[in-house]
């Protein structure tokens, strides 16, 4: 009997196959949108996430003002505001766990024949630690590395992909800005950061070292950023407040005048990242969801028109023994196989849309189970939903009145 | 005594319409045995249409009552009604009513998908119907593919599939010519000779002289039934 009834459902959507099409065509959008946007969304909330991860976390950094850009020490000359010593003052506040002073700028790496242009970051020991980032191969520098200035670098995963090949990396002499540096470790690969740059393509060596030996710096001391580390994220407020409070008084800033540095929340500002792409991603899913709803309502509009064409038919149907149920069914069954048909061609496309678009651009894009599921169920029940008025109006008809309709 | 297929009393239906209501079956009693076959004539808009329509359970009387091989019409739900059209009634339309787009072999079938009955029977009773009504070679064509005293036929063959008790036919040959019209009458003499009781409604006194019985309406009554008149005749002979 349903066998019957599912082979006639299909016979009547080939009986007028342009229309059946359209009809399908609202759902196939529908669906295929959801999904796409659904995917879309959820790659961006993981790359997020994944960034966010790598970040190190409860992270505060305090920048020097660019000379140039107004404060109050711009007009006094070009050296950054920020030295060690300020570095070393914030350490002693309450609620910090670790700090790393850091300097950095490009610089020409080359190994054998090979060269390579990367970020180089001068730094301590605890950048590590404040980071959240360990070794995939060899050890770290120490602070006597730091006292001596050794020469001695640690290289992330893109510049050992681009000097080294295969070779192992670890006891190799680099050159960075022709000095020669011997490679001591391999950070492990952190993937791109928030603002979509490779966090693997750097290296990291004493901040003395690179002070003298690197940069040149006419201003000992003096660096560009400090990386902070909160004991918790509660505190973060309030350790800002204090490294605000501590540098003003050390940088002799008086009240009412700009500061000279300024502080970010890494932590706070990676959240509300987080939390636009959740927005972002449940706007995307919504917006997509109306057009599964146009898609349904096209369903209905189109049953609506069948059911009056075929009134008749209802009636010889009735005349030799259906019950209402059954003509209930017959149209609910053929309502529910345009929406799921429909979606099933909708997934296809939607899927094979992000898989494109995980081809053409290197954000990843996720499609769930669940995502998939949810399209469907959904679909299977805008069917349902829409297609049971045409089907109950069908069913209600009195027998002699579409039998007698023309 | 055995128990009518067909009996009813004091019979009214009235339609609404916008002039008010409109009687067109007015005081109908009819008696029926199982196995009678009964022509019903009587000029157009007489009420014929809307009896057999009662008689079918498509339609329901304003008052009176219609008892249905011994059940109470008026008692039965709407999937009680429809369970009557499919297995105790046969009902034969003018106009064939066959469903345009499909076989001829599923039209037949179409009644015992809604009886529940599985496909190789369905399709083995549909088939073997067809052959009887000699239309055996053109189980998958569509209706439109063959001429109107076939179609009538299919309609006839999908009216037998669940084996019914009654066939009600309302102006069966009335869109055929008078050959195709004698064949169709032939095969309701066959069936009716195999126990199966008939209502048919025609225009045509050859049509209805197939029939045991002749019913006569006008504006809705009956106002001749031969069975009444031979039962008149043989008491004033016996009388005399
Ligand atoms: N649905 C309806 N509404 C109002 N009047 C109707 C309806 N159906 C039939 N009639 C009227 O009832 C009368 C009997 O019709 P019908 O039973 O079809 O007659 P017959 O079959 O004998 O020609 C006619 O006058 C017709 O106009
Ligand atoms: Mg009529």
């Amino acid at each position: 009997m349903f066998g019957a009834m599912l082979g006639e459902a299909w016979h009547a959507m080939g009986a007028n196959r342009l229309r059946t099409f359209l009809t399908m065509l609202g759902m196939v959008i529908g669906v295929g949108a959801v999904v796409l946007m659904l995917a879309i969304g959820q790659g961006a909330q993981e790359s997020v996430k994944r960034s966010i991860d790598t970040m190190g976390s409860n992270l505060l950094i305090v920048l020097s003002t660019p000379p140039g850009m107004g404060g109050a020490r711009a007009a006094t000359g070009n050296m950054p505001s920020l030295t060690v010593k300020d570095a070393e003052a914030i350490i002693e506040l309450d609620g910090v766990s670790a700090v790393a002073p850091t300097i950095n700028s490009s610089a020409q790496i080359i190994f054998s024949n090979n060269n390579w242009n990367s970020s180089v970051v001068g730094t301590t020991p605890d950048y590590l630690n404040v980071r959240a980032w360990s070794l995939a191969e060899g050890y770290t520098f120490t602070d006597s590395d730091i006292r001596s200035g050794t020469r001695v670098a640690l290289i992330g995963r893109t510049v050992v992909d681009n000097l080294f090949g295969d070779i192992s990396p670890i006891g190799k002499t680099i050159r960075i800005n022709k000095s020669p540096f011997i490679v001591i470790g391999v950070l492990e690969s952190k993937g791109q950061s928030l603002d979509g740059r490779d966090q693997d393509d750097t290296i990291i060596v004493p901040l003395t070292t690179a002070q003298r030996q690197l940069f040149g710096s006419q201003f000992a001391g003096s660096v560009r950023m400090i990386m902070v580390q909160a004991n918790s994220t509660e505190i973060m407020n309030m350790v800002e407040d204090s490294i605000n409070s501590l540098l003003r008084q050390r940088h002799n800033i008086r009240e009412g005048s700009e500061n000279d540095f300024f502080v970010r929340n890494l932590t706070a500002a990676a959240n509300s990242a987080a939390e636009t792409t959740r927005t972002m991603s449940l706007l995307l899913g919504a917006i997509a969801s109306v057009s599964l709803l146009v898609g349904g309502i096209g369903i209905m509009n189109i049953m609506l028109v069948s059911v009056t064409e075929r009134t008749r038919e209802i009636g010889i149907r009735m005349a030799i023994g259906a019950r209402e149920y059954d003509i209930l069914l017959q149209f609910l069954l053929e309502a529910i196989m345009i929406s799921v048909v429909g979606c099933l061609i909708g997934l296809t496309f939607g899927i094979s849309g992000a898989l494109l678009i995980n081809q053409l651009s290197q954000t990843a894009i996720v499609i769930s189970s669940q995502s998939v599921i949810l399209a469907f169920s959904v679909a299977a029940t805008v069917g349902i939903f829409f297609g049971f008025y045409p089907a109950r109006k069908a069913a209600r008809l009195n027998p002699i009145e579409a039998l007698r309709y023309q | 005594m055995t128990t009518p297929i067909i009996l009813v009393h004091d019979l009214h239906k009235q339609y609404e319409t916008a002039l008010g209501p409109f009687p067109v079956l007015k005081e109908v009693n009819l008696r029926m045995d199982p196995g009678d076959y009964i022509a019903i004539m009587g000029p157009s808009g007489s009420g014929k249409s809307t009896f057999m329509n009662i008689l079918g359970c498509l339609d329901q009387p304003t008052s009176g009552d219609y008892t249905l091989n011994g059940q109470h019409v008026a008692r039965m739900d709407k999937s009680a009604l429809a369970k009557v059209r499919n297995h105790t009634i046969g009902f034969v339309f003018q106009g064939f009513n066959l469903l345009s787009r499909t076989s001829l072999l599923d039209n037949v079938a179409l009644p015992l998908v809604y009886a529940g009955v599985d496909k190789q029977t369905r399709h083995a009773r549909a088939k073997r119907l067809l052959e009887r009504v000699g239309l055996g070679q053109y189980l998958q064509s569509l209706p439109n593919q063959i001429s109107g005293g076939q179609q009538q036929r299919v309609a006839i063959a999908r009216a037998l599939v669940n084996e019914p008790r009654l066939i009600l036919a309302d102006e069966p040959t009335g869109n055929l010519d008078s050959k195709t019209s004698q064949e169709i009458m032939a095969l309701f003499d066959e069936l009716n000779q195999e126990g199966i009781s008939i209502v048919l409604v025609t225009h045509e006194t050859d049509i209805a002289e197939h029939a045991k019985r002749q019913i006569h309406f006008l504006d809705g009554r009956i106002v001749e039934d031969t069975a009444i008149e031979n039962l008149r005749n043989k008491n004033s002979m016996e009388a005399a």
